[in-house]
């Protein structure tokens, strides 16, 4: 009785043992080599969204090894860590994935705001960027205070911003605003709050009544939304879920017959795994684009002959060509580029993070390169500074027909005479909250 | 052989009562103790300290607050989150309000503040018990996720509801290393832990024992209900509070409600249920199991798979992680429902005899 007591309480010492031997620092790393990871979710309540966007980005690094044998004849590793969306685990994941390889981790993207909220805090220490495509921070668009953040290819605020320009298009003009009611359906946590203090501002230029409703994570709960809804009888409904709480909010709009087409979803509202489970329900309803649309462009071509025939992939055939596949193989695309920008300063060789962040910094993807990549169709051009983290603020709108995504707008650019403030005035709070003294971009070469 | 107290004479009440009364427990205990805060600094790594020995320190305090109002004083709580979440915010809230306050005072006065929300909530213990006091400290839970996610006071009016701590300074030092971030941490838990010690060793900590035991013969023998729960909420509240505080300042460095939600309440239940109820050493062991069991099963599958020519994708490590998670946490409990620490004294009782059993 006694002794096979004493056992378990050997197995507990030596398992702490193992523990301590597995997170021992140092193995042997083959030198020409640079470390990308992958913070991911393929598992827990918003795994329908993660499971496309984390394939997309393994994929197009698979490609880059597979075609190009790496960038610039750096062969790329990858290692994924699965975080299930939660904070906690995310920054064990950072932690443990930031030192590997001969230069440490190039970026992180970890596709979650709480996420990317804590890292923010330590990506600075550790001398990691953070590409947080279309989420994140708002206010790390201004690369003096942020210097380690880029919200490449818009923020939540361009997004809020592009999205009441499209309703005041829908509408006939932004004096059209006035008097309307606009409600925001929010995922109760710093990812759906971010809008709000955007939307705010807009609601008191243009003239309408801004209506926020909150839902508790992970959303799957909307009765009661709803009902606010059908009584207050907004204009339109913006959707700021993730996850379950998208498909949720798209069902329980039919319940109670709003109409589809006047919910517009953030481009993370707005893919397959979104409206599918709503079924018939969905038609109709609008989202987004972070710039790029479902379907295939020019780089499936490699993609599908080197990657997914020979059964590289992890993807499922129907999530090829979706529209958060896209948006992995875009963020991997981004993130090799920026790698690429650097090895042009500092030479073809593994680039530790601080010099990522440089090529981050000075990437210039002009139409041309974009299309010499195969991404034509996929985003306009961009250009990131130190001034201007996200690199560029063009957005389109697509709708559902049941079946697939159709562009329904031609781009949009945010209006920066109503976000330029708001950046500088939350940038400098956090600024003087963090005791940072802002960078001069005058002098940033 | 190493391990008996023969030929050790106490020769006073005090060394009859100290807190190891045994001369190599105390050994083990000091040794401990410098290993911890003069070997370790030298020898691991960041993430040893980022993923491994941080979390686990301040949970091991959380789990020592909820421990002596659980496994002392006998009174269920499913609020700890609330009050992290109390601990956590009170300090942000001074550090941002009083900006002269160095940030550990302030995690010291946020304790305070979560004592005082511990008592408000620990109110209804002197009427209901068992599963429904459990329901009532839920309430707690709900309340405190209600208010820092809607008070906008509370956060400062910041867009997001997302806080950011405020640098870690002390004496003009910068305390922003993984060392001096675990070292800080190490001294809150050890100095806070050694005092919650000497609380239940004490006469309050006999109060609540009685109380837990069975509250009608306590009344009877002159245990005062009101002041024992009330303290025991108090002192619980604190340590949890500053746990919570370490735990944003600290661990997190930006946090929302969700680090403090209703599934931390429940980990710290575990932590403190698998550790073993009614006891300091329980918690601390609970909470190392509880926090790197499921890291280091995410980080041993892969390679046990590739023993076997086996490879594991990162969602199939994921659902393991949370299977074999759960059958060893009913496993523990079956084999041996007084958690690890009574693990811990069965091998003392073993100790002592060896090699000689009877």
């Amino acid at each position: 009785m006694g002794l096979h007591k004493l056992a378990l309480l050997g197995a507990a010492i030596a398992s702490a043992g193992v523990i301590a031997a597995t997170t021992a620092p140092g193995s042997a790393w083959a030198q020409n080599e640079q470390f990308i990871p992958g913070l991911v979710y393929r598992t827990g309540a918003y795994a329908p969204n993660g499971i496309p966007f984390a394939d997309g980005a393994r994929d197009y690094i698979t490609l880059l090894n597979e075609r190009d044998g790496g960038i610039n004849g750096v062969k790329i590793t990858f290692e994924e860590c699965e975080t299930g969306y939660a904070t906690d685990r995310g920054v064990e994941c950072y932690e443990r994935l930031k030192g590997k390889g001969p230069t440490g981790a190039a970026y992180f993207s970890p596709l979650s705001t709480g996420i990317t909220f804590a890292l923010t805090e330590k990506a600075p220490g550790d001398k990691v960027p953070l590409i947080t495509m279309g989420y994140g921070r708002s206010d790390s668009r201004d690369g003096a205070v942020f210097e380690w953040n880029f919200p490449l290819l818009g923020t939540y605020w361009t997004a809020a911003n592009v999205a009441v320009q499209h309703i005041a298009k829908e509408m006939g003009g932004f004096d059209k605003l006035k008097g309307k009611k606009i409600a925001l359906l929010y995922h109760d946590s710093p990812y759906g709050k971010e809008p709000i203090a955007a939307l705010d501002i807009m609601s008191k230029k243009y003239g309408f009544e801004f209506l926020p409703i909150p839902v508790a994570a992970p959303g799957t709960e909307q009765k009661s939304q709803w009902l606010q809804i059908r009584q207050q009888k907004p204009d339109y409904v913006l959707l700021w879920g993730w996850g379950v709480m998208n498909s949720a909010a798209v069902t329980e709009a039919g319940n109670v017959n709003y109409p589809r087409d006047k919910m517009i979803g953030v481009w993370w509202s707005g893919a397959e795994p979104d409206v599918v489970p709503a079924g018939e329900k969905g038609a109709g309803y609008k989202a987004l684009m972070l710039q790029h649309p479902a379907g295939k462009s020019a780089v499936y071509a490699d993609l599908e002959k080197l990657v997914i025939a020979p059964g590289k992939s992890l993807a499922k055939p129907d999530e090829i060509g979706s529209v958060l596949y896209n948006r992995g193989l875009i963020n991997s695309m981004l993130g090799t580029e920026s790698i690429r920008t650097a090895m042009a300063k500092f030479g073809n060789k593994p680039m530790t993070g601080e010099q990522v962040r440089w090529g981050i910094e000075h990437l210039d993807l002009t139409a041309e390169r974009i299309k010499q990549l195969g991404f034509e169709g996929m985003i306009g051009p961009i250009k990131v500074s130190c001034a201007d983290h996200e690199g560029t603020r063009l957005s389109r709108v697509h709708q559902w027909d049941g079946k697939k995504w159709n562009i329904i707008s031609d781009w949009y650019t945010a209006d920066d005479a109503v976000i330029a403030p708001l950046v500088k005035d939350t940038a400098a709070k956090y600024a003087t909250e963090k005791k940072i003294t802002p960078r001069d971009c005058s002098k940033e070469s | 052989m190493f391990y008996r107290e023969a030929g050790q004479y106490k020769a006073s009440y005090q060394a009859d009562q100290a807190i190891f009364p045994i001369a190599q427990d105390r050994i083990v205990v000091v040794a401990l103790l410098a290993v911890a805060f003069l070997v370790v600094p030298f020898v691991v790594s960041e993430y040893t300290y980022r993923a491994v020995l941080i979390p686990v320190v301040i949970l091991s305090l959380a789990a020592i607050g909820l421990n002596v109002l659980m496994g002392y004083c006998g009174q269920v709580s499913l609020g700890s989150g609330a009050f992290m979440a109390v601990g956590a915010y009170a300090a942000f809230n001074l550090s941002v309000r009083l900006p002269f306050l160095n940030p550990f005072v302030c995690i010291l006065l946020g304790g305070f503040v979560a004592a005082g929300v511990g008592i408000a909530f620990g109110v209804p213990s002197l009427r209901i018990k068992g599963f429904y006091l459990a329901c009532a400290t839920l309430a707690a839970q709900f309340f405190a996720d209600w208010a820092f996610l809607r008070i906008k006071w509370f956060t400062n009016y910041t867009p997001s509801g997302s806080v950011n701590a405020p640098p870690l300074q002390a004496f003009g030092y910068d305390l922003s290393s993984p060392t001096a971030n675990y070292l800080v941490s190490l001294v809150f838990a050890v100095v806070l832990g050694l005092a919650a010690k000497n609380i239940v060793r004490g006469h309050v900590g006999r109060q609540w024992m009685a109380i837990r035991d069975m509250d009608i013969a306590a009344e009877i023998i002159g245990v005062r209900p009101m002041y024992a729960k009330l303290t025991a909420f108090a002192v619980s509240s604190f340590l949890i509070g500053v746990a919570g505080g370490l735990w944003a300042f600290v661990y997190l460095g930006s946090w929302e409600p969700a680090a403090f939600s209703i599934d931390r309440s429940f980990q710290l239940m575990f932590m403190v249920i698998i550790g073993g109820l009614g006891s300091i050493l329980g918690s601390v062991l609970g909470a190392a199991f509880i926090v790197l069991l499921p890291i280091f099963l995410n980080q041993a599958l892969p390679p046990l798979g590739a023993l076997f020519g086996w490879k594991i994708s990162t969602a199939t490590v994921s659902h393991f992680e949370s299977m074999i998670f759960g059958a060893l946490i009913v496993f523990f409990l079956i084999v041996e429902p007084h958690g690890l620490a009574r693990l811990w004294s069965v091998a003392k009782e073993k100790l002592r005899l060896w090699p000689f059993p009877h």
